[in-house]
């Protein structure tokens, strides 16, 4: 029954040419480690005989140490027998000998400074075809809208509602809320410094430019790209994953227009209004603060708005919407499709697309700011 | 009969399982012996792997006893621990770690061994991938790079780690080719014999009924309506029992084992 105790009781008797090594007990994987080491210490300088007579119990584990034990013995040149050997046994052992693994070896991986280089190779080369790939995936997004937009009937507008709903209207209390904030941070910690300068007045410009050129649509975009990017690649990643995605192509559906143009495109639409919302929350955000720490009224807060800053502010800002909604759709989508057959891969790229999408809307965001300082706007 | 005296190393009694209003099984009663392989059939939905989860401690039922050995599968304890190295389980796609390599997921079970050398264990788990048939280099492979059928394999070598005396195998050859699958057959009857396994084995393929069981236990109305040979099952007077072992499919089958044991 103590399966969790057992106990070998090991004999050596040598008479003449022949050593009988006698076990008795159980010959298994609990004792096998005992037994490794004392085999260890055997010559096989005459022939070596096994009895088995007091085993009561052997497992594969016995039999593969006492199968290891005749292989060394014969590669030694010793002989090698076994006594008392029950039926069952033998069965065991058989199997056993038959299945005993050769070793393989596997190739060597290079190591030291040339590993080093050839995984920067590697890198370099990957991070190119990814790129290369975005860019495929973004044209083969243009050529299906080109196709939609001659055959409207193929249009899939239901499904475009449906992700304007999902990527818009649900992110607009999130986006809100963080503009919000990002208008009472600006207020507050702008009010502190221009205060020492007497220039209190100017943190209505300080947070009106910052805002709408750059904050209002980058932190919208980031948020967009964590909800709506990991979304694509999941709901993509798992459709491709249960071979849906093949399945749509055997009926002749193309998921270009099926899943890739109603999902980017209602990013499309929907990114700029919701920059547009995270513009006015805010200056909304920024105005509260204004007001409570500086004492600059909303009506003063206004006029100075509209004389301080041009409408060119906002417009710097929102051109920027369709650029990034491009990118995050494009790289949740792409991401979606290099999902493999099993989960590891779609969560990997799941957290992947995120990372990507982010990366590349600030990157694009920088892009954006040099262009538009050279060119003077 | 004599099937009382045998020594029964797992016995169901009055078993109720439901999920919900749902009743999978009730008033089950269910009797395996040392070193048989039993084949569990039923229709889809009569609550196969449910049975083999509930007697593996996995699911709880609302009402009845499972002994194992004669311990309570649902009580605690030390008693009830020692239960986790006498059996092993091969669920339907193997149910492999997936950060682990082939190697380190039938390693799992032998780390809990005290005092078994890591380079043993390491040639140990090398012996259990040859013994279910994988190549010696699948050992250093993940999960998520094998084939169904190798997944399996795999699972089947992690259950058997520890050589445990009750193996469990939901679906062995569901997704296998006829080629794997009798293999897979000739395996778990080899390793049967040679290891005096007891298995309970849940499948839906005739050809593993009739090559390796040694008796069949049909589930069918929440219970389980017969056990006892394949001879037996073709003398029971039950529709579904009939069209089981009478089909089309399970002429077939049987026509072939027939001949297969006159060469």
């Amino acid at each position: 029954m103590a399966a969790r105790q057992e106990r070998i009781e090991f004999g050596l008797s040598e008479t003449g040419a022949e050593a009988v090594l006698s076990l008795s007990g159980a010959l298994s994987i609990r004792t096998v480690s005992v037994l490794r080491q004392r085999f260890a210490a055997l010559g096989f300088d005459r022939s070596l005989v096994v009895d088995l007579a007091g085993v009561e119990r052997i497992d594969t584990a016995g039999a593969w140490l006492l199968v290891d034990l005749e292989a060394r013995a014969q590669a030694a040149g010793g002989s090698f027998g076994l006594r008392n050997v029950s039926d069952t046994t033998a069965l065991l052992l058989d199997n056993v000998r038959q299945a005993r693994p050769e070793r393989e070896d596997r190739p060597a991986a290079a190591r030291g400074i040339q590993a080093l280089l050839e995984q920067i190779g590697r890198a370099v080369v990957g991070g190119l075809r990814y790129f290369a790939d975005l860019t495929g995936f973004l044209g083969l997004f243009l050529a299906r809208l080109g196709r939609v937009l001659r055959h409207p009937s193929q249009f899939r507008l239901t499904a475009l509602v449906a992700h304007c709903e999902d990527v818009g209207l649900r992110a607009v209390p999130i986006v809100a809320l963080m503009s919000f904030l990002i208008g009472v941070v600006l207020a507050f910690q702008g009010s502190e410094q221009l205060r020492q300068f007497g220039a209190e007045v100017f943190v209505v410009d300080l947070i009106a430019i910052s805002v709408l050129r750059e904050l209002g649509i980058l932190l919208t975009a980031i948020i967009v790209a964590g909800r709506t990017a990991s979304a694509f690649t999941a709901a993509i990643g798992s459709m491709k994953m249960r071979e849906e995605i093949d399945a749509m192509r055997t009926l002749g559906l193309d998921p270009g227009v099926m899943l890739f143009v109603p999902r980017i495109l209602a990013l499309l639409l929907m990114l700029p209004i919701l920059g547009l919302i995270a513009d006015f929350m805010g200056l909304f955000g920024g105005a509260l603060m204004a007001w409570l720490e500086l004492g600059i009224s909303p009506s003063m807060f206004v006029t100075r708005l509209i004389e301080g800053t041009g409408v060119g502010h906002l417009l710097v800002g929102l051109v920027k919407a369709p650029a990034f909604a491009l990118i995050i759709g494009v790289v949740g989508c792409h991401a979606g499709m290099q999902v493999k057959g099993n989960a590891e891969s779609l969560g990997r790229m799941t957290s992947g697309a995120v990372v990507a999408a982010i990366f590349a809307v600030i990157l694009a965001d920088a892009l954006f700011s040099v262009f538009f300082a050279k060119v003077g706007i | 009969m004599s099937e009382a005296e045998r020594d029964a190393v797992i016995r169901v009694r009055g078993l109720k399982t439901q999920f919900g209003s749902h009743v999978v099984h009730e008033d089950l009663d269910l009797d395996v012996y040392r070193g048989e392989i039993l084949g569990v059939v039923g229709g889809s939905g009569t609550g196969k792997s449910v049975l083999l989860r509930t007697i593996t401690g996995l699911q709880t039922p609302a009402a009845g006893e499972i002994e194992v050995f004669g311990v309570d599968v649902l009580g605690r304890g030390a008693v009830r621990d020692s239960l986790d190295d006498r059996w092993g389980v091969m669920f339907q796609d193997g149910a492999l770690f997936s950060s682990l390599t082939v190697r380190e997921n039938i390693e799992v079970p032998m780390k809990a061994v005290p005092g078994l050398a890591p380079d043993i264990r390491r040639e140990l788990a090398d012996l259990k991938i040859s013994m279910v048939g994988l190549p010696y280099l699948a050992g250093d492979l993940y999960p998520s790079e094998l084939s169904g059928g190798m997944r399996k394999r795999a699972g089947l070598a992690r259950a058997l780690a520890l050589d445990p005396e009750i193996v469990f195998l939901d679906e062995p050859t569901a997704g296998l080719d006829p080629i794997g699958a009798a293999a897979f057959d000739t395996l778990i009857r080899n390793l049967s014999q040679s290891l005096g396994l007891t298995v309970f084995l849940v499948t839906h393929d005739l050809d593993t009924l009739y090559a390796i069981c040694d008796r069949i236990a049909v589930l069918s109305e929440r219970r389980v309506l017969v056990t006892g040979s394949l001879a037996d099952m073709l003398e029971v007077d039950d529709p579904w029992v009939r069209e089981y072992f009478h089909g089309p499919r399970a002429r077939a089958a049987f026509a072939d084992t027939a001949t297969g044991t006159e060469d």
